[in-house]
């Protein structure tokens, strides 16, 4: 077994509670849970956790954009979905209730935007339609219907008429919806 | 960089100048990537000049050395000082990653201490650097208190676990639990400290007066349990209920107004309420945007938000992924088929049949509630009654709650309304069937407190009489005994009816029958259920678990109103009888572990998942309704009945609100009283409300103009987008992607402009 389950230091915890909207006990916890992922890991102690791991987190397993989160919240040079502990913090953070509903769209916008060009097109709404309705044939949609509700969406959300949803539209529309803030969160 | 250089070169020359020149070039850079800071370069520059010889860290120069400063580099380097602070407080709010905002921290922290340091010198330090301390002090104080309560806040575990197995909706009925026990337990340390413990410690013991006392005829099955369980007997007398409490001005050293205490906690109660409510509901209309256009965006927020991201269960994934696309599949379904209508004469006929059974049955149930409650006033008269006899009031009364509902839902079958639809007339009507419960049973309860006190007042002769009698008797039968007859036993002395302590009798009565209903009901309809279908399934002919009656779904709704009702019974009865707030607090305890445990062991997820957000704020809006109609009776009964003339904290004034003039006139100061006087009066009162509804018209036309206002701007967005796309169209080239609006995104990622890739950061 690799890592001991070494303490945070005190003027890391103050700073990350300076810089994220995590309680102390919170972050103390996440430090813990990060600590158990990493010590399973084969050979030295190394500062990040691979997508696997993280994946196995029970917060996160039922999630259908779990692939998703740990992408956006990736630091890592090879792309590979892994996250450090700050990383880790960070996601922690922008589910956290506290978060601010700027934080929280921002990150949603990411999420949702399986091509990472900046926009939702048609194409980043049909997959995330296709994640929403689960992998098995019978709750799939048809394409008709999958043609008609995009349509639908493009025309309720895309305001330049581009056939796109950029942040900006995407912040206009969430901020206006009662339900974003309290779907949106994650709590360890 | 290089003209910094220069500048620098213009001071001593100092030892650590590559230091100095490095943290210069760092400051630099900070400011560069920090386009939401506009702190001027050349402005900092400066004031790094004039004192980072001052500051020098380890081999720090003396003192005597420093410059002085003039006032205006000062004042700018306080400006930035403050700018900087800003910045600390607000990093946690710029979505920039870790790495980035620990930088940028570090660097602001540093420069803050380094200049709050050389602010301190000069005139004023000692005062500024105590300001900076006490200051630090505090935000830590704040940070840790914040820390501390929200490590207070209890069940945190159990209702995460509740709400990754069932979802948001289903543990938002635990939240509301939580937070009615946490305002509950506020009302019973109010009324606690202010009102029982005085009587108890400071007033007159038990068997010292006779409201509290057990009268002689009552004294031989007083401790019996089925009398105490009828909350007669020592209950009864007891500091449980109103007519317990002595009409002692004041009590113990002290000088504790206890009449006067229990008026203004009784008022006090429904102010606090109140307030709690309103403020509740207040926050939950900001983060829900208010109701606004809901058609707006339905595509759109079901596409963006459905996913509840708290679910951790794969049995609750499956279930949401199957409850989204049936929403998706219907929605698409409505839009096709808003022109379809079959035969819309014979659904009017059937939703018209429907209102007018339900409408039956609303006043059938009131009118059985009427008849049981005069029966049992003709039972309270007699003997040797059954159970049943005794308790029918409340078992009828918790019958109804149970089987309306039932039938209701069966009737609306009748109705065939879209499922969200049908789930707000279900709650509206079940709403009517309590709200009728409620105040049928108030109006029979008011008729005996009618006919209590038409019978005080043949009372009060006899017992005047009586007392009479005694003491001519008493000289009569010992005429060589000159001094005073010794007083008589409290527990002889004819009493009054007391009707208040009746009334409390009631309202305590029927919330403990609630309480044995709700929890038997959830022990035999969820627990025994599943017991049934669990293991008869392995000896039954079809699949119970699958088919009926299989295991049951948590209610919200109904669960949800159960609480409010009960909330009003409470704060109707509380008045009446204080130790009911104690009860409540030990009901809403105990309901939260059992109905944890009882939803984790016997429930099934929803198969139809609807968003219960919205709802919230109906709740909170059904729950100031059931205030207001809680707070009538009461305010009537203190306004406008006399008060008993032998028990309760009120006896021998006129009504009970005298509490208040007399101490005005004793105890305030004459000027309070003739004050009092001049504010009471008609002709001020008028005046003020007029001017409320005139400033409630005022805000209202102000809130449609600026609904206007946000309508116009909206056209005008789009009219320009849509321009900027006809000439995007018809001149290629002419507006390039980086004038186009992007939002916030481009300022978060200055490489990615700047380098134009499309790697991720």
């Amino acid at each position: 077994m690799g890592g001991t389950s070494s303490k945070l230091p005190k003027d890391l915890l103050s700073e990350y509670q300076e810089l994220t909207f995590l309680t102390k006990q919170e972050i103390l916890l996440a430090h813990k849970i990060f600590s158990e992922l990493q010590g399973g890991e084969n050979g030295p102690y190394s500062s990040r956790v691979s997508m696997q791991k993280i994946l196995t987190l029970p917060e996160l397993k039922a999630n259908p954009f779990r692939k998703r989160l740990c992408h956006v919240f990736s630091t890592s040079d090879m792309k590979d979905g892994s996250l450090n502990f700050e990383d880790f913090l960070d996601l922690l953070s922008a589910f956290s209730d506290s978060a601010t509903l700027e934080i929280k769209s921002h990150y949603a916008f990411r999420i949702f935007d399986f091509d990472d060009d900046g926009t939702l097109d048609a194409r980043d709404l049909e997959k995330l339609v296709n994640c929403l309705t689960g992998e098995t044939d019978n709750t799939r949609l048809t394409a008709e219907e999958m043609r008609q509700l995009i349509s639908n969406i493009l025309e309720e959300s895309d305001i330049d008429k581009d056939g796109t949803v950029n942040l900006s539209e995407f912040q206009h529309v969430i901020s206006r919806s009662p339900d974003f803030v309290s779907s949106f969160k994650i709590v360890l | 960089a290089a003209s910094e250089d220069g500048e620098d070169e213009d001071e001593d020359d100092e030892p650590p100048k590559g230091r100095r020149a490095a943290n210069k070039k760092k400051a630099a850079q900070a400011d560069e990537e920090d386009s939401d800071d506009d702190i001027p370069q050349r402005r900092c520059n400066e004031a790094v000049n004039h004192l980072m010889f001052c500051l020098s860290g380890d081999d720090s120069k003396s003192d005597e050395e420093e410059e002085s400063m003039s006032e205006g580099e000062m004042a700018k380097l306080m400006e930035e000082v403050e700018e900087k602070k800003k910045l600390i407080a607000n990093i946690r709010n710029k979505p920039w990653r870790m790495r980035r905002r620990l930088k940028v921290l570090k660097e602001a922290q540093q420069f803050v201490d380094k200049f709050e340091g050389a602010l301190g010198k000069g005139k004023g330090r000692k005062l500024y650097a105590y300001k900076v301390m006490m200051m630090k002090k505090w935000i830590k104080f704040q940070r840790d208190f914040e820390n501390f309560r929200t490590s207070c806040i209890p069940w945190e575990r159990k209702i995460k676990e509740v709400e990754s197995h069932f979802g948001s909706s289903v543990a938002s009925y635990f939240i509301f639990l939580r937070w009615m026990y946490g305002m509950n337990l506020v009302l019973f340390s109010l009324t606690f400290g202010l009102v029982v413990i005085p009587e108890v410690l400071m007033g007159l013991p038990y068997g010292s007066i006779p409201r509290k006392t057990v009268p002689r005829d009552e004294q031989a099955t007083a401790m019996d349990y089925s009398v105490l369980m009828d909350f007669n007997g020592y209950c009864k007398y007891s500091v449980l209920f109103y007519g317990y409490y002595n009409n002692q001005r004041t009590i113990g050293l002290l000088k504790f107004r206890l009449p006067l205490s229990y008026l203004l906690v009784g008022i006090g109660t429904f102010g606090y309420s109140l307030m709690v409510v309103i403020r509740t509901m207040a926050k939950n209309a900001d983060v829900g945007g208010g109701d606004g256009e809901d058609n707006e965006f339905t595509f759109a927020w079901k596409m963006f938000t459905s996913w509840d991201y708290l679910i951790g269960n794969a049995e609750t994934a499956d279930n949401k992924y199957a409850s989204i696309t049936t929403s998706f599949k219907e929605s698409i379904v409505d839009e096709q088929e808003n022109q379809k209508d079959e035969n819309i004469h014979l659904r009017r006929f059937l939703r018209v049949l429907a209102n007018f059974l339900i409408t039956c049955t609303l006043g059938g149930s009131g009118y059985l509630i009427y008849f049981v409650v005069k029966r049992s006033q003709e039972f309270a008269n007699m003997d040797n009654l059954s159970w049943y006899e005794k308790n029918e009031l409340e078992i009828i009364m918790s019958l109804l709650g149970l089987v309306g509902p039932m039938l209701f839902e069966t009737i609306a079958e009748l109705e065939e309304y879209h499922p969200r639809i049908a789930l707000k007339w279900q709650l509206g009507r079940i709403f009517a069937l309590f709200l009728g419960n409620l105040y049928t049973f108030l109006l029979a309860l008011f008729d005996e407190v009618n006919s209590k006190l038409e019978e005080e007042d043949s009372i009060k002769n006899a017992s005047i009489w009586f007392v009479k009698e005694y003491y001519a008797n008493y000289s009569a039968n010992n005429p060589n005994d000159t001094g005073t007859p010794p007083p008589i036993d409290p527990a002889d002395i004819i009493r009054g009816p007391c009707w208040e302590t009746t009334v409390g009798i009631e309202f305590v009565k029927l919330t403990i029958s609630d309480i044995q209903v709700t929890y038997l009901t959830i022990l035999i309809g969820d627990f025994l259920r599943a017991l049934i279908v669990r293991f008869l399934n392995y000896c039954w002919c079809w699949d119970l678990e699958a088919g009926w009656p299989s295991y049951g779904e948590f209610d919200i709704s109904g669960n949800v109103l159960g609480l409010v009702f009960n909330q009003g019974m409470i704060w109707m009865g509380a008045f009446y009888a204080p130790g009911l707030l104690g009860i409540n607090v030990l009901r809403l305890l105990t309901s939260m572990y059992y109905q944890c445990w009882a939803v984790m062991a016997c429930n099934v997820p929803h198969e139809r998942v609807f968003k219960a957000s919205k709802s919230n704020n109906f709740y909170m809006g059904l729950l100031l309704l059931i205030l207001f109609l809680s707070l009538l009776p009461v305010v009537y009964t203190i306004m406008s009945l006399p008060p008993s003339f032998d028990c309760g904290p009120f006896s021998g004034k006129e009504r009970m609100f005298d509490v208040i003039m007399e101490t005005i006139d004793l105890d305030l100061p004459a000027f309070m009283g003739t004050l009092f006087g001049y504010v009471a009066n008609p002709g001020l009162i008028i005046p003020a409300v007029l001017l409320m509804v005139l400033a409630i018209y005022y805000l209202n036309s102000v809130s449609e103009a600026y609904k206007n206002a946000n309508m116009e701007l909206k056209k005008k967005m789009q009219m320009v987008s849509i321009l900027c796309v006809q000439v995007h169209n018809n001149c290629p080239g002419a507006c390039d992607s980086s004038a186009r609006p992007q939002g916030t995104w481009t300022s978060t990622w200055p490489t990615r402009a700047r380098q134009g890739s499309r790697a991720t950061p």
